[in-house]
C-alpha cells in the first residue's frame, strides 16, 4: 500500500498542479482582459449568416462504425499487452493461444472489410 | 506527532511539487519555443525569413504571443453550452501536462517510475479525444462539430496501430516500465530490428497529434480551424499549448521506445562523456524537427486515404509484425525473462 502510494501519489499532485495552472491561466485572462461581448460577437462563426438551426445535426453513420471498431481491436490491445509481458513464463503454448485469439479476430476482421466496413468514398 | 508530519507527508510532497515544476516550466518554455521552431522551419524551408522583428532573430517572439492571447477577450458562442466549453481546452492542455510524469530523462530521474509506464502513456493518449469532442459538441457551431468528428474517428482509428505497436516494443523490452525499456536497448535501438514498427508509430502519432499531412480535423481551406474554429484568447491558447505539447510527447516517446531515451549512440568515450539528458532533448528535438520537416514536405491527405492507411495498411501490418516479433522471440528462445 505504502508502495502503491508512493508510485502514484507524484502523478496525482501533478494533475493537480496542471488542472490548477489551465485554469488560473484561463481565469486570469477573463478577469484581466476586457470583455465587451456583444450579440453579434457571440453568434457561432457562418460564412457572413445567422445560422439557421442547431449545429448539432445528423452526421454520418461511419463515424460511429469507426467508433464500434475501435472498442474491438483496443479490447484486443488490452488482452494482448498483459500477454507480451508474461510470454517468457507462458512460452510456446500461451504464444499459440493468442495466435488462435488472433485468428478468430482477424477472420471477424476480414468480414468488416468485405462487407465495407472500412470504405469512405 | 508534528516531525512525522513534516516528515512524513509534507517533505515528501515539497519534493514531489518542486520536481513537478522543475518538469512544467522548461516544457512549457520548450512548448513556447517549439512554435517559434515551426515557424522558423516552416520559412526557411520556403526561402523565407520567419519571425525576425521581436528580439533579437525574433526570439521574444513566442512570448509577445502569448501576451497579445492572454490580453484578448475570451468568446464564449450564445448558444455553446459554457461549463463544457471552457472545460474543453483545459482538459486537453491538463493531459498533455500529466503525461509527462512517467518519462525518465535519464537512470532513476523521473517523477513516477511507475510499472506500468506506458500503459500510462496508452491511456493518456486515448483520453485526449475527450478534449476535442467536448469542443466539437459544446461549441454549436458546424465547422466546430465537423471538425471534431473527423478528429476522433482519426485518432481512434491510429491509436490501434499505436496499441500493436507498443506491444511489440514491450515483447523485445519484457517490462512495462519506461526506464527498463530504455534499458533494454542497451545494445541495439529498437529502431534497428523494429524498423518498420518505427515508421509506422510516427506516422500514427503524426495522426494522432493532428499534424500535417494528417491535419485535417484543422483544414483551413474547408473547416475554417476544425474542432477549436470558437474558441480565443486563453482558450485557444490552452488548446494550442496541449496540441503542440502532445507533439513533443510523442516524440519522447518515439525517443524512449526507438532511439534509446537517454542512452548515448555509441557506448565509447567522447558520446559517454555527454550527460543523459542532453541525449534525451537532442534525439527529441530531432524528431521535433521531422514533424515539421514533414509538414513542409507532404501536401495534405485526403480523410478516405486517411482511414484506408489506418485500417486497411497499418492496422493489418501491425498486427503481423507483432505476431512475427513474438514467433521468432519464442522460437529463438530470446524472450526477455525479468
Amino acid at each position: 500500500m505504502d508502495d502503491l502510494l508512493r508510485e502514484y501519489f507524484p502523478i496525482l499532485v501533478f494533475l493537480v498542479i496542471a488542472g490548477g495552472l489551465a485554469l488560473v491561466i484561463i481565469s486570469a485572462s477573463f478577469v484581466l482582459a476586457r470583455q465587451r461581448p456583444d450579440s453579434e460577437k457571440l453568434s457561432p462563426y457562418e460564412c457572413g449568416f445567422d445560422p439557421f438551426e442547431d449545429a448539432r445535426i445528423r452526421f454520418d453513420v461511419r463515424y460511429y462504425l469507426v467508433a464500434i471498431l475501435f472498442i474491438i481491436f483496443d479490447l484486443e490491445v488490452a488482452f494482448l499487452f498483459p500477454w507480451a509481458v508474461s510470454l517468457g513464463d507462458i512460452g510456446v503454448y500461451g504464444f499459440w493461444s493468442m495466435v488462435v485469439f488472433l485468428a478468430v479476430l482477424t477472420v471477424g476482421f476480414g468480414y468488416e472489410w468485405m462487407k465495407g466496413a472500412l470504405e469512405w468514398e | 506527532m508534528a516531525s512525522g508530519f513534516w516528515g512524513g507527508y509534507a517533505l515528501p510532497t515539497a519534493i514531489v511539487v518542486g520536481e513537478v515544476i522543475a518538469v512544467v516550466v522548461p516544457l512549457l518554455i520548450a512548448i513556447a519555443y517549439f512554435t517559434y521552431a515551426e515557424r522558423k522551419v516552416l520559412a526557411f524551408s520556403q526561402l523565407r525569413k520567419g519571425p525576425n522583428v521581436v528580439g533579437p532573430f525574433g526570439l521574444l517572439q513566442p512570448i509577445a504571443d502569448g501576451v497579445k492571447l492572454f490580453l484578448k477577450e475570451t468568446v464564449v458562442p450564445s448558444g455553446a453550452n459554457r461549463i463544457v466549453f471552457v472545460a474543453a481546452p483545459m482538459v486537453t492542455f491538463t493531459l498533455a501536462l500529466v503525461a509527462w510524469a512517467v518519462i525518465p530523462f535519464d537512470y532513476g530521474i523521473v517523477i513516477a517510475n511507475i510499472n506500468v509506464g506506458i500503459l500510462y502513456l496508452f491511456a493518456i493518449s486515448s483520453l485526449s479525444v475527450y478534449g476535442i469532442i467536448m469542443a466539437g459538441w459544446a461549441s454549436n457551431s458546424r465547422y466546430a462539430f465537423l471538425g471534431a468528428l473527423r478528429s476522433a474517428a482519426q485518432m481512434v482509428s491510429y491509436e490501434v496501430s499505436i496499441g500493436f505497436v507498443l506491444v511489440t516494443v514491450l515483447l523485445c523490452a519484457g517490462s512495462l516500465n519506461l526506464t527498463d525499456i530504455v534499458m533494454a536497448q542497451q545494445h541495439i535501438w529498437f529502431c534497428i530490428p523494429l524498423l518498420p514498427m518505427f515508421v509506422i508509430f510516427f506516422v500514427s502519432g503524426l495522426a494522432e497529434t493532428n499534424r500535417a499531412p494528417f491535419d485535417l480535423p484543422e483544414g483551413e481551406s474547408e473547416l475554417v480551424a476544425g474542432y477549436f474554429v470558437e474558441y480565443s484568447a486563453m482558450t485557444f491558447a490552452l488548446f494550442f499549448l496541449g496540441e503542440y505539447g502532445n507533439m513533443i510527447l510523442v516524440s519522447a516517446m518515439t525517443t524512449i521506445l526507438f532511439l534509446g531515451g537517454w542512452l548515448a549512440p555509441f557506448g565509447v568515450v567522447p558520446f559517454t562523456w555527454v550527460p543523459g539528458p542532453v541525449w534525451l532533448a537532442l534525439k527529441v528535438a530531432f524528431v521535433c524537427f521531422c514533424f515539421l520537416w514533414v509538414r513542409a514536405t507532404f501536401p495534405r491527405f485526403r480523410y478516405d486515404q486517411l482511414m484506408r492507411l489506418g485500417w486497411k495498411v497499418f492496422l493489418p501490418f501491425s498486427l503481423l509484425w507483432l505476431v512475427l516479433t513474438a514467433g521468432v522471440l519464442t522460437g529463438m528462445g530470446w524472450v526477455p525473462v525479468r
